[in-house]
């Protein structure tokens, strides 16, 4: 456990437990593992002083953070009306169709995560959408098809066994 | 930055290296990258770019950045500047673009109107 | 050749940097006459002066709301001496459609920085804080870099200029909420804690961030600053209209040639905006309706293309400028279906602290989609305006209140077409 949490540990010392500071401890931990768990909150809590219900309640608000763990890759595609007129409930229903997932849902091979966000602000090369922390624009249903493809087979590339030592 | 008299020297500084910068290099060329300009493709053209000039040996051109001009609809946007001749702003500058873009203004000295954006 | 004269036509004042010099390079700042505001202020200008210069220039806040810039600063610089103050720069561009805090911060950093420096040197404070929102990474990315290039300079830190002023910013950013906008919902995020907004009053200026006098400025106002200082208030008076001095940032979308940045003077009209800056209809389709000042905005018909874009003619006429976010529709256009979509983003970013917003955006969402599905009845119809008129009034912060301005809005001036979708 102890070892599970020291990644959790160097970011609450970045911050010196400051307790103004939670909210940036809670994205970076969750940033380095992809959401956070129950220890990590208790952890958090611990170390800045707060009952663990109040550090639960602020990691819950906010979007960027994730209490459920995610895909490999997280798609998040803008659903306000700019996109939306611009042609992304099409790429919605692609995006869908082509992971075999709803939004909000993770497949069940933990590769893709498929949420939606609020406006990034590119709008005028809307529809776009986020992989991880990349933003792709000028999307329709074939071009969304294309980029999952480009990062399935740059996993597969990552996967190819190499020599390891022990 | 102990007084107004240290900021002007280094604007004339700035200035001067900026001529500088142009008289050492053939040609300079920019390419719009924020947000919008990215999410349209512009690393890859900017990659693209790089890879062409390393390909065809051109050492004497300045690649450098910049952020969106505002004109997100024409994205990847690419500015071109040869010598001390005026900027030529293109549009819509795909990394499959780029080969073209490089062989005819660059190279050749001919700026390729069709994909250019005046104004 | 694409097209010609896009930008020749526009004004540019906050946005003549963008797009044209290296923003990870500060000499490029530099030799644009940047930081020399700054540099003249902190040696032949007192605080009063400098905030003396922004009232009289007329500045008026660019984050929507259009309140003078030079009497907010001087509610803060009342304060008693031995309270603390600080500048936060209200960097969390949320509202749909809208993205020229963004475009300022990615060209042109350091004309963000330099207005809070000026800001906190007119009203006393030492400290500033740029609140970005979590998902402007690249933003967020340039912003500290230009931090720490002016600090090396000390165009920034202690000290500057030899006048004994010290000024020190922090870039915090957050983690995704709308409501984070809202300056009070902004400072408690700041201070660590849930998004959610405070009562007003007491309002920033009193009790801000730590609870001291705090100046809240959007990213476009504060770039306003410095050329205010360097080419004086009358030179910036003389751009725009008396009511509004200066130009406005917009970000125009939708069935328009070319959509993008524009920047114009106040007093603008919508239709000089769409012909010259945007090229026209797309298609050469008929304008149909706009949606002005992003998803909380207000819906104007074709009848009102020729009102001036300047807050007080816009609030004149019923409608309002807000962020600057202009959605140009066309006669295609399902206003039915645009009411939804900009229902389903409140009821999705309500915080859930007040009962009519967290509930009331649900019912409007769902008489919404019956409304679009065909299947909505005129009780339905009359008990969506019933709901958005009451969610208007008694919401505790400006998201509820302004989540019903654009069903509003769409109702006075297309109700046939919600009408024409009722079931008989």
């Amino acid at each position: 456990m102890e070892e599970v949490l020291a990644a959790t540990d160097r970011v609450i010392d970045a911050h010196k437990a400051d307790r103004e500071a939670l909210v940036e401890i809670l994205r970076e931990v969750n940033d380095e593992n992809g959401h956070l768990t129950r220890d990590d909150l208790q952890r958090i809590a611990e170390r800045t002083n707060l009952p663990l219900s109040e550090v639960y309640s602020v990691a819950s608000f906010y979007s960027l953070i994730s209490l459920e763990p995610l895909g490999r890759h997280v798609i998040r595609l803008c659903q306000d009306a700019p996109c939306h007129v611009a042609g992304g409930r099409e790429v919605r229903e692609a995006l869908e169709h082509e992971l075999g997932i709803p939004f909000g849902e993770t497949t069940l091979d933990e590769q893709w995560s498929l949420l939606t966000t609020s406006c990034i602000g590119a709008c005028a090369v809307g529809p776009v959408m986020m992989v991880d922390n990349d933003i792709f624009g000028n999307l329709t249903p074939e071009k969304a098809r294309e980029i999952i493809a480009r990062y399935r087979e740059a996993d597969v590339q990552d996967v190819t066994p190499t020599p390891q030592g022990g | 930055m102990k007084s107004l008299e240290e900021l002007r020297r280094i604007k004339e500084r700035a200035l001067q290296r900026r001529k500088l910068s142009g008289k050492g290099s053939r040609a300079r060329v920019v390419v719009a990258m924020g947000t919008c300009g990215i999410a349209a493709g512009a690393r890859d053209t900017m990659t693209a770019i790089l890879t062409e000039l390393e390909q065809r040996d051109i050492a004497d051109v300045v690649v450098t950045q910049t952020g969106c001009p505002g004109l997100c609809e024409y994205e990847p946007i690419v500015q071109v500047q040869i010598g001390e001749q005026e900027m030529v702003t293109y549009g819509n500058i795909c990394a499959d673009r780029v080969a073209v873009l490089v062989e005819e203004h660059i190279a050749g000295g001919e700026p390729v109107e069709k994909w250019q954006l005046t104004g | 050749m694409i097209r010609s004269n896009v930008l020749s036509r526009q004004k540019r004042v906050v946005l003549r940097r963008a797009g044209s010099i290296d923003p990870y390079n500060i000499e490029e700042y530099i030799a644009e006459d940047g930081y020399f505001a700054l540099g003249q202020a902190l040696g032949e200008m007192t605080p009063e002066g400098v905030l003396e210069a922004i009232k009289d220039s007329g500045l008026q806040g660019r984050g929507g709301a259009g309140f003078p810039t030079g009497l907010k600063w001087s509610f803060v610089a009342q304060q008693s001496a031995e309270k603390t103050r600080y500048i936060i720069c209200n960097a969390d561009e949320s509202e749909p459609g809208t993205f020229k805090d963004r475009l300022i911060m990615e060209g042109d950093p350091h004309a963000v920085l330099e207005g809070m420096a000026l800001a906190g040197y007119a009203v006393g404070a030492n400290e500033g804080w740029i609140y970005i929102r979590g998902e402007y990474e690249m933003s967020r990315d340039i912003l500290e870099r230009a931090v720490s290039q002016a600090e090396e300079l000390n165009l920034l830190g202690d000290d500057m200029f030899g006048s004994g002023f010290s000024f020190h910013i922090h870039v915090h950013a957050g983690a995704g909420a709308y409501v984070c906008g809202e300056e009070t919902a902004l400072l408690e995020s700041l201070e660590g804690k849930r998004g959610v907004p405070r009562i007003r009053p007491p309002y920033p200026t009193v009790r801000g961030f730590r609870g001291q006098p705090t100046v809240v400025n959007n990213v476009e106002t504060l770039a306003n600053v410095a050329p205010i200082i360097l080419n004086g208030s009358e030179w910036f008076r003389a751009i725009g209209t008396a009511r509004s001095p200066g130009t406005k940032v917009y970000s125009m979308l939708g069935d328009v040639n070319v959509a993008g940045l524009i920047e114009a003077p106040m007093g603008t009209t919508l239709r000089e905006i769409i012909e010259l800056h945007g090229g026209g209809m797309k298609g050469g389709k008929a304008f149909k309706a706009a949606q002005t000042g992003g998803a909380s905005g207000t819906i104007i018909p074709a009848e009102m293309l020729d009102v001036p874009l300047d807050f007080a003619s816009m609030r004149e006429s019923g409608a309002g400028l807000g962020s600057g976010a202009l959605l140009i529709c066309d006669e295609d256009t399902d206003m039915v279906d645009l009411a939804y979509v900009l229902m389903r983003f409140f009821e999705n970013e309500s915080c859930g602290k007040c009962t009519p917003c967290r509930v009331g955006t649900a019912q409007m969402l769902e008489a919404l989609d019956r409304l679009r599905r065909g299947t909505a009845r005129r009780a339905d119809l009359e008990r969506l305006e019933e709901i958005a008129k009451y969610v208007g009034v008694s919401s505790f912060c400006g998201l509820g209140q302004a989540a019903p301005v654009p069903i509003l809005t769409a109702l006075r001036y297309f109700r046939e077409e919600f009408e024409s979708r009722l079931r008989h």
